[in-house]
């Protein structure tokens, strides 16, 4: 790249550096799995009212339980910017130690959704029962799938950070990460007021 | 008139690996602001239907409200989504994704509920 000369400033600037062109790249992965989130939102909205005599979302909602999740997500939010600075810092330790952190409050996240889940089968309030169920489970399930799917690659982040250290690609798949964790944080907002938060007074 | 300027000299002022980037040298109190507005946006999102503060017709209006405040604070101080030079394709890449996000959503709604109001008595697909 730095054999390419230097244009005059009103002439082509050259390429842009690689890790704008990345980011951009996710960002369109990114508006992509969003747009087939709003998908389920739409399923959702248009199923809701078809409860076949089961429960609705009014009788299935925990409240303090969604709460906790929340915070939880919200958190690791902060946690996961927090080790982005750090690794631009240079600062290795405490980059892993936040993503540490991040991964912890992720798996509480999904301990307290699989409990949710579990209860809700328990009751028979599975996703075969209604087609407000199968609309329920199938956004809520969708979300949980990208966070484990987030923790896995968290651990193969933690693993090339203690491996390979701050090098510029481990930069960028880390700047790639905290662009998915908190695009999923944006999901969990429009999950929890839509889903958990209006339903809970319908 | 530049005609002392050499080729290098730009260089020198805009590295390459610099190329119209903004700063990327953000604080974590940047961070914190986020995070605590989210935190409060959060907060009165619940507390919407845990204490009765908001007149009931509005309860809707103001969690939909929260929730794209709440979006917006996570896109300009987590995803660094703003209007500088190098972010213009991602806020266009997003303006694109939001306005096909509301194209589905509010369409599928529309159309599912004229279809169950026009369909027979049994149909259940309603709106919410």
């Amino acid at each position: 790249m730095s054999a390419v000369p230097t244009p005059r400033r009103s002439e082509w600037a050259g390429p842009p550096a690689k890790d704008i062109v990345t980011a951009y790249g996710f960002w369109m992965f990114l508006i992509g799995d969003v747009i087939m989130f709003a998908s389920f939102f739409a399923g959702y909205a248009v199923l809701a009212g078809g409860r076949a005599g089961g429960p609705g979302p009014a009788d299935i909602i925990e409240l303090p339980n969604v709460a906790v999740q929340t915070l939880c997500l919200l958190t690791s939010t902060l946690t996961c910017a927090l080790a982005g600075v750090m690794a631009e810092r240079r600062r290795m330790a405490w980059t892993q130690l936040w993503l540490l952190a991040t991964g912890l409050l992720g798996v509480i996240f999904l301990a307290l959704e699989i409990r949710e889940f579990s209860h809700l089968i328990e009751r028979g309030a599975t996703p075969q029962r209604s087609a407000f169920l199968s609309g329920f489970f199938m956004l809520v399930g969708c979300h949980g799938v990208h966070v484990v799917a987030g923790i896995l690659w968290l651990g193969t982040m933690m693993a090339q950070v203690a491996v390979r250290g701050p090098k510029a690609y481990v930069q960028r798949r880390l700047s790639a990460f905290m662009l998915y964790w908190h695009a999923l944080d944006i999901v969990w907002v429009g999950l929890f007021s839509i889903v958990y938060i209006w339903g809970s007074i319908t | 008139m530049s005609g002392t300027t050499e080729p290098g000299a730009l260089a020198l002022e805009e590295p390459a690996e610099r190329n119209g980037r903004e700063d990327r040298g953000r604080g974590i109190a940047a961070y914190l602001i986020g995070f605590g507005i989210a935190l409060l946006l959060t907060a009165a999102s619940f507390a919407v239907v845990m204490t009765d503060l908001v007149w009931g017709p509005a309860v809707p209006a103001a969690i939909v409200t929260l929730a794209v405040a709440q979006m917006g604070v996570h896109l300009v101080f987590f995803l660094h989504l703003t209007s500088g030079p190098d972010n213009s394709s991602n806020a266009v890449t997003v303006a694109f994704g939001t306005f096909v996000c509301l194209l589905v959503v509010f369409g599928s709604v529309w159309i599912m509920t004229h279809l169950s109001h026009a369909g027979p008595p049994h149909a259940t697909a309603a709106g919410m």
